[in-house]
Order: structure tokens, then sequence, then C-alpha cells
């Protein structure tokens, strides 16, 4: 392969361990002397626990031991910690069991270690818990009405946070002046994220040197490492080894703290043998944390000509029965932040509530509020239009960001660093016709067949973040990433990345940027990552930071790594370091190509030491840690087609184009698979999933038989492409590809479902547009 | 405990077991086959699928004593002699998986979908991989590998 291979599709090295069964996924992990782990589970909603009766249990066969709440607070476990903070935020104790309440369907109660993961199963369903069933309450809106059952008794009202963004003042002034306003709810419902790998947890315990490995499904080894050891189980940061082999899939659910790591490790050195926990599905159903769930009232400010002025959220997140990790963060700077769209809106103001409810913990999935951020704006701006008559990309043309006008500085905190959304746009439209679609569609109505357009014409915020940024608005932690790249005696190189891949295929593009940088053939260079042991302090992946600041950290790196070849090589040519290039992997002295020395001469003698320059250590590795000066700003064009069946109501997507701008992409066969996969699970949210629940908090979808996962007869083929505006924020221009996909479709297809109901009169239906939901809105129509 | 015999991948294991071991545990736990992998417990994402007498089964539903006495291949008994076999050459060309969990169960159904129609069309490819759950591809470069396998043959 010829450099650069900066935007090649090279084919992925981790699949021929993968496509063999030779991947080694945390379950896989065999440890001679595993013990195995099964939790005992609230089967209600909101219960109060009289009292836990472990005997029978305990004198089960192979049972090693039973835990309950109060002996891990014995045994000096702390409750789970948040890591961001909201100005005035009240914080639910989150217990790794809980003591004396069971607050959501799955809360842990007890643990049953023993011999085999059956048995452990078996005593599970021994141990007898004396449940006091409480009222409950799984609505966001009902948790906050007056006399709603309290989650947490210290926090009377049910709601943990009020946030806002935005001015206030000004955005009443627009709506005052507005020639005409358009408002519309919206419920974002509850979606699981359903990595197909279940979290699993592995603790060894090694008690001579009271070091502690955890194999574990994480997609931040170190920040699980981190809070666990210093917030949880108060041991030494540096005797806990976090490593995450395979990790299959992770959508955001596998970045949180969970109780069951902590149970695991707390057991392991309890019992000095090794603790083993996988999920089964139904624990991932009732246990990973949530996604979405909001209710949002909007209103948008309009001049008579089509023109923005003002727009007005008030959105009541549910954020379930504790406060997962990240959660605080996400209604708030992951959505407030997002809701100028790609759009010049003067102004915007945005009020959120954050409940709790007896549900589930809700946090991060895959986009991660700003989905709901985009389905709502591009909700709006339709229905804007059709208010105003007007034609949907007319709107969007007259309002759009001009591409002269970046950095764009927008009324809700952050600046969008580069875009060109016309561009995006147009090149969209050379793919999909819109004219001739408009008289395709006006034909099929005339016989009874209903086809819909949807636009969705997205920004998102990613590439997470600028440390300083996140901890001025409340974060535990800062948003860098980290490399070491270490150079090996005979040339070859390993690079450490904090980075972490479950599905993106890091040791592939990453690698391709380390062996351009280096100009090293990519045989030559090793990618590690998923090791506590091994890596330096990094913060993992999620936000799609990997490409526009994980790769930034190793091309930093490998300019260290050259710097200082460079004075070697000049030392070892008898050269002036000026009059030395680097090129092709070889380092010569200009105008003589003849008198050189190769990267591999030059690692020899880092590491030989025997004639190296004054005052220049041995060794040629490099730290790196690349801390972004702001977010990345992906955006694109989204073009979905779905016919409506106008007596069952049934949505059949015909056809769906992206043209996404991601700016400079490594790998674009890599890239169009996240943005494929990103796609499908945007278009379920908008057709088919739902996380349910009942009154009584009881999660009516616990299982793949009654959770719409989307399968491969579902979906069309799809047609992806792209637009390169480079990000200035990243040296190598990139931005985020992980959650585009996911960011703009749902808004897309809601979009074209509207469309295609719009001889109806019908202009909005809250999804899951289920055919049950669309035949009720068409019923009498 | 009930003893019991089963050619995987070629190779007869004999061994006792309890009557309730799944062949999947048996797979994995006994034998130490963990490409085999578990997503569900309702029998509903197929990242079990083996072949069982060459028609494939989802290992989680099934018993090990179930399998006594017959042939099961496993995503380790595919590749031959170092080679891949075509489906999975065609899973890598086409970059038909992401984060690999679901991939042997999704190539173990390929082998099936093709061997009882060796050149499918693209609604049937997507009929014949509903019992198969795939989260990260979107299904596209699924049905891509499958077409190349196809072609392959």
């Amino acid at each position: 392969m010829t450099q650069p291979l900066f935007g090649q599709s090279i084919k992925r090295r981790e699949d021929p361990r993968l496509i063999t069964g030779k991947g080694n996924y945390v379950d896989d992990v065999r440890l001679p002397g595993t013990t195995h782990a099964a939790f005992v589970r609230s089967p209600h909603a909101h219960a109060r626990i009289k009292s836990i009766d472990t005997a029978a249990a305990k004198k089960l066969k192979g049972v090693v031991a039973v835990y309950t709440g109060k002996d891990l607070i014995a045994g000096g476990m702390k409750p789970l910690p948040v890591g961001w903070l909201i100005p005035g935020m009240k914080i639910p104790v989150h217990n790794v069991l809980t003591v004396d309440r069971a607050r959501y369907m799955g809360d842990a109660v007890a643990v049953v270690i023993a011999e085999t993961p059956y048995i452990a199963r078996d005593a599970a369903e021994l141990v007898e818990v004396d449940y006091e069933p409480l009222p409950a309450v799984a609505d966001g809106l009902k948790a906050v009405q007056s006399g709603a059952p309290a989650v947490h008794d210290e926090i009377s009202d049910n709601v943990s946070f009020r946030w806002q963004l935005g001015d206030k003042a000004a955005t009443d002034k627009a709506f005052a002046g507005a020639a005409k306003v358009v408002k519309q709810s919206f419920r974002n419902h509850r979606l699981i994220p359903n990595a197909i790998e279940p979290r699993a947890a592995l603790a060894s315990s090694n008690p001579g040197t009271g070091e502690v490995t955890l194999w574990l499904t994480t997609q931040n080894p170190h920040v699980h490492r981190l809070l666990m050891s210093a917030f949880v189980l108060g041991m030494p940061e540096h005797k806990l080894r976090v490593i995450s082999p395979d990790v299959g899939g992770g959508f955001g659910s596998k970045i949180f703290v969970y109780p069951e790591e902590c149970a695991v490790v707390w057991a392991s050195r309890l019992l000095s043998r090794p603790v083993k926990w996988t999920a089964d599905r139904r624990e991932s159903f009732l246990t990973d944390a949530h996604g979405r769930d909001h209710y949002s009232d909007a209103e948008m400010a309009l001049s008579a000509d089509g023109r923005i002025l003002g727009l007005r959220v008030k959105t009541n997140a549910n954020m379930g029965a504790y406060l997962s990790l990240f959660a605080p963060a996400i209604p708030t700077y992951l959505y407030g932040t997002l809701l100028s769209g790609c759009y010049q809106m003067p102004a915007i103001h945005v009020d959120v509530t954050a409940t709790l409810t007896n549900t589930t913990p809700v946090d991060a999935y895959r986009g991660a509020g700003r989905p709901e951020a985009c389905y709502l704006v591009e909700r709006m701006v339709d229905l804007a239009a059709g208010a105003l008559g007007m034609d949907r990309l007319e709107i969007r043309r007259k309002n759009f960001i001009p591409k002269d006008k970046f950095p764009y500085q927008t009324p809700v905190a952050v600046m969008y660093d580069s875009g060109n959304y016309e561009g995006a746009l147009d090149k969209a439209l050379e793919s999909f016709d819109y004219k001739a679609f408009r008289k395709e569609q006006e034909q099929a109505r005339k016989q009874g067949r209903y086809l819909g357009v949807g636009f969705s014409t997205y920004v998102e915020a990613c590439g997470l973040a600028p440390s300083q940024v996140a901890g001025a608005l409340g974060a535990q932690a800062g948003l860098y990433e980290s490399a070491t790249v270490r150079v090996h005696p005979t040339g070859k190189v390993t690079v450490f990345t904090g980075s972490h891949s479950h599905g993106q295929g890091h040791e592939t593009t990453f690698a391709q940027v380390a062996a351009d940088e280096l100009q090293l053939p990519m045989e030559d260079i090793e990618i590690v990552h998923g090791d506590t042991g091994q890596v330096p302090f990094g913060m993992g992946s999620y936000g799609s930071r990997s490409g526009p600041v994980g790769t930034a950290a190793i091309y930093m790196g490998a300019q260290k790594i050259k710097e200082k070849a460079k004075k070697i090589a000049a030392h070892l040519l008898e050269a002036n370091e000026a009059d030395v290039v680097y090129e092709g992997g070889k380092f010569a002295v200009k105008g003589s190509p003849g008198r050189f020395k190769t990267f591999g001469d030059v690692a020899l003698m880092a590491y030989l030491a025997h004639n190296m320059p004054k005052n220049l250590e041995p060794g040629l590795e490099a730290i790196s840690f690349f801390d972004p000066g702001n977010f990345v700003f992906p955006f694109g064009t989204h073009v979905c087609v779905v016919e409506v069946a106008r007596d069952t109501g049934h949505v059949k997507l015909v056809r769906y184009l992206a043209v996404d701008d991601l700016g400079r992409v490594i790998n674009p066969m890599i890239v169009d698979g996240m943005v494929h996969g990103g796609i499908v699970q945007g278009v379920s949210q908008a057709l088919w999933e739902h996380a349910e629940y009942d009154e009584e908090g009881q999660l009516l979808t616990g299982s793949f038989m009654n959770y719409a996962m989307p399968r491969a007869d579902d979906v069309p083929s799809l047609q992806v492409g792209r637009t390169e505006t480079p990000s200035p924020v990243n040296p190598l221009g990139i931005k985020g590809a992980g959650e585009t996909g996911t960011i703009a479709s749902t808004a897309a297809v809601a979009n074209a479902v509207m469309d295609a109901l719009s001889p109806f009169g019908i202009t909005h239906v809250d999804m899951p547009l289920t055919p049950g939901r669309i035949w009720e809105a068409l019923r009498g129509k | 405990m009930s003893s019991i015999s089963i050619q995987v991948n070629g190779v007869s294991e004999a061994r006792d077991v309890e009557p309730r071991v799944l062949l999947v545990h048996f797979l994995r736990d006994v034998l130490g086959l963990t490409g085999t992998h578990v997503g569900c417990d309702t029998s509903q994402c197929g990242a079990c699928t083996v072949l069982l007498d060459g028609a494939s089964v989802k290992s989680c539903s099934l018993f090990a004593v179930q399998a006594d006495g017959r042939q099961v291949t496993t995503i380790e008994g595919l590749a031959k002699d170092g080679k891949l076999h075509p489906v999975q050459q065609a899973f890598w060309d086409q970059h038909g998986l992401q984060c690999g969990f679901c991939t042997p169960g999704m190539i173990l159904s390929t082998c099936e979908l093709l061997a009882r129609n060796p050149k499918p069309n693209e609604a049937e490819i997507r009929a014949g991989l509903e019992g198969n759950i795939c989260r990260c591809t979107g299904y596209n470069n699924i049905v891509k590998a499958v077409q190349q396998a196809a072609t392959a043959r």
C-alpha cells in the first residue's frame, strides 16, 4: 500500500480473529478457580425491603457466599458516584446493593457467589426477600405532579435539578414580535441500548500483592478504574488493573460504573478467588442504562417570510431511579446546546427539569441528547414550513448558517467549528430528484398509495471535549485523550491509546494514522488499547471522540518521536539537525540523499546509546495528551422516503440516502459502516423500538420478544455519501463519525411519515410510528 | 449426569454433563470453544447459532444431551488448513462486522442460507438472516458479504 494510508479503505486487522471465533470477550476469559455471581433483583418498581433471608441459599451445595447491601457497606463499599454536576442538583444515594428500598424493577438487593453459574442462579432464587410494595411512578410528567410517590424520601418532589440555557428575555421579545408562532409537544421515548454482547465482569485478586485485575466490558477502562478505586471500593488506584479485551458494542451503555463490577471486585478481594458475572439479556434490559425519555414543549417564532426568530423549549427529562454516571450532562449540555440546529436562530431559551422515577437509570445512548435536539429542531422546521405554506427545503435554505459565517457562535453556548450546510443538501439532491418525487407522490396518492419524503439537515457536536470548558460546565473529568508511541530497538512501533475500540476498528485506523506520520509500513505498527496496565491514563470512547481526539494524541506523539529521532540521526550523520530531512522512513542529509540513516538505525542507536548526542536521554518513546480546543461539528443532509399503508398504518422504508460531512475521513469503508449502523439505530427509534413501562413501573418490553430490534428484513440498503469540510480543531481535520447516523435519521423518518400523512391533515404523531399509532391517527380521516 | 458424545468440528467429544446444560454452555464452558456467543436468553438474537448436522440451530435452545451422537460445526470449525471459509472471507472483505459479537452466528446462518439457496436475491438474504440480530452494521454490509460469498461459491 502506498502512503498516505489516510483516506484508504484498508480492511480491518481485527477481523481475522473475530471471524474465526478467536475473539476474546470478557465472558471468554477463563481463570482457574473462578466463582460465579448471580444477583437477586427486585421484581417490584418500588418496595420497602422488610427482610432478606439468605439461609437457604447459603446451604445449597456449591454456594460460596451470599452478600446483601448491609454486608457491602460494612465491608467499606461506598455509593456509586455521579460524574457531572449541575448547580443545585440533588443527588440520590445509589448503593451497589440497595439496602432498605428497591427503587426500580431490577434494582439489585443481594449477590450470590457459587462454584458454577447454574448453582449461582439456583441459589439466587432461594434468597427470600420480604418486599412491601409501595406506590410507584414511572412517567417523568407524573413524577412531578403533587402527590406523586417520592422515589427518594429526601427528594420529595422527584426533581433532581432544573437547568436553563439561553437568553430568556431576548427569546420572549422574539416571540412578541413574531408573525407566526408554531407550537408542538413531543415525546422522545425511552430506548434500550442492547449491545449484543451483554455486560460482563471478571475480577481476580492477588492476595500476595493486593492487586486486582478486572476484565470488564467497558468503553473507558481508566474511568472505571479511577471511579471504582477512589470512590466506591476505597482501594489504591494503582492496585486495580482494568482490562477490556474485545468488547461487543457499547453505544454508551458500557461507559458507566455499574453496581455489578463493583460487587465482583469486592467479593474477589474478600474470597481471594476470581469472581465472574455475565449479564443475561433480561438483566441487560433491566439494568443497562437506558436512553432518551423526554417530554418537550417547543415553540418556534417566525417572520412572515419564514425566518426563524426564536425557539423556546421546555423539557422534562426522566433520569430513572438514580443518577447514572454522566446522566446529568445528557439532557443539558449535550442537548440544549444543539437546539440551534444548522440555522441562524437569534434567540433560544431551554428549560429542563430532570426527574427521578421508579425506572432504570437513563444515561448516554448513541447520540446522547443530540438526537433529542435534532429531532425537535428538524420536526419544528417542518411544522413551521407547513404552517407558513413554505417548501421544507426552502425554509431550511433560508435559515441555514451560511458557509462564510464560521466559526459560528450560537445563542446556546457552543461555537460551530466549520460547516457548509447548503453544500451537503445540494449533494444529496444530486442523488434525489425532489421535483420528480413530488410528481410521483401525487400520482401515487391518486392510486391510494401514500408516499412521503423527509429531510433532516442536521448538525451535531462531538469529539468531547475541551477539558477546561467541560470542567466549567460541571464535568468531574478532563476530556483529553492520551497516546504513548513506543519505538522498539528494531524500529517496530507499539502505540498505546487511551481511546477504546468496541467495534470502531481502531487497530486499523489508528495504525493508518501512525504509519503515515512515522512513514513506516502499517505492519510495523501495533495498536494497544483497553488495558490500564499498559496504556497511559485515557478517557476512552464515547461522543464520537476517538477520531477527532484520540488520533490527534497519536499524531502528536509521532511528531515527538520524529523530533528526537532526527536529533539522533543528525548526530550519527554528523550533520546539522536543520539539514536533515525525514522521508520514506529515512533520515537523509539535504542535498546528499546517499547519506542517510533508516528509522530502524536510529531506533537501535536510541536503545544502544553508544553514540548519542550530548544531553539526550536514551530510548525512543513519547507520550502525548491532546486536549481539543473545541468540540467538532459534523453535519449533513439525510433523505428518507417511506410509503404508509392507508389501511394498516404500516410504514415501509423505500429509500434512505445520507450525505454526511465528517471532516477528513481516515478509512471510508469503516466510516460508511458506522454511518449505516447509526442510521438503522435512529430509524429504529422512529419506527419500532420503545422501552415501555406500565403504571406500576413494570418494564413491559424486557426481552427481544417484545422490544422491537431492527432486523435485516426491516431495512433497505442504504445510500451514503459525503462532503468534506475539515475541522480546524484537530491536526488531522477529523470530525466524529460514530453518532451522526443516529442523530440525523430519526427526524428524517418522522418527517417522511408526516409528509405521507399530510393529505389527511395529520401534522404530528409521536414516535415510535408503529402501525397501531398511525392507524389510530388515520381513523375517521 | 448423562454421558454424551458429540462430533464437534470433526472431533469426537465424549463427556458427562448435567442434563440441564445447554448446548452453548457445553461448547463454551466444557469444550472451551468460546467463538459461539450468548447474546440473549429467549433464542431471538442468533449469536449462538451453530450447525447441527448441517442445519443452523440456536445452541441456547438445545440441551447438550439433545446433540448426543450428532455433528456440530462451530465458527472454529469453518476455516480449513489455514484458509478462511468463503463466507468468513466475504465478511472480512465487505466489512460485514464491527464489534464481532454477532458475527459467528451470522456467518453460520449465512452458511446454511447459501446451502439452501446458493443464489439468493437481496430480499431472500434479508429474510434468511432475520433470526440474527446485529446492532452495529445496520445489516448493509452483511448483505454485501452474503452476496460476495454467493458469488464465490
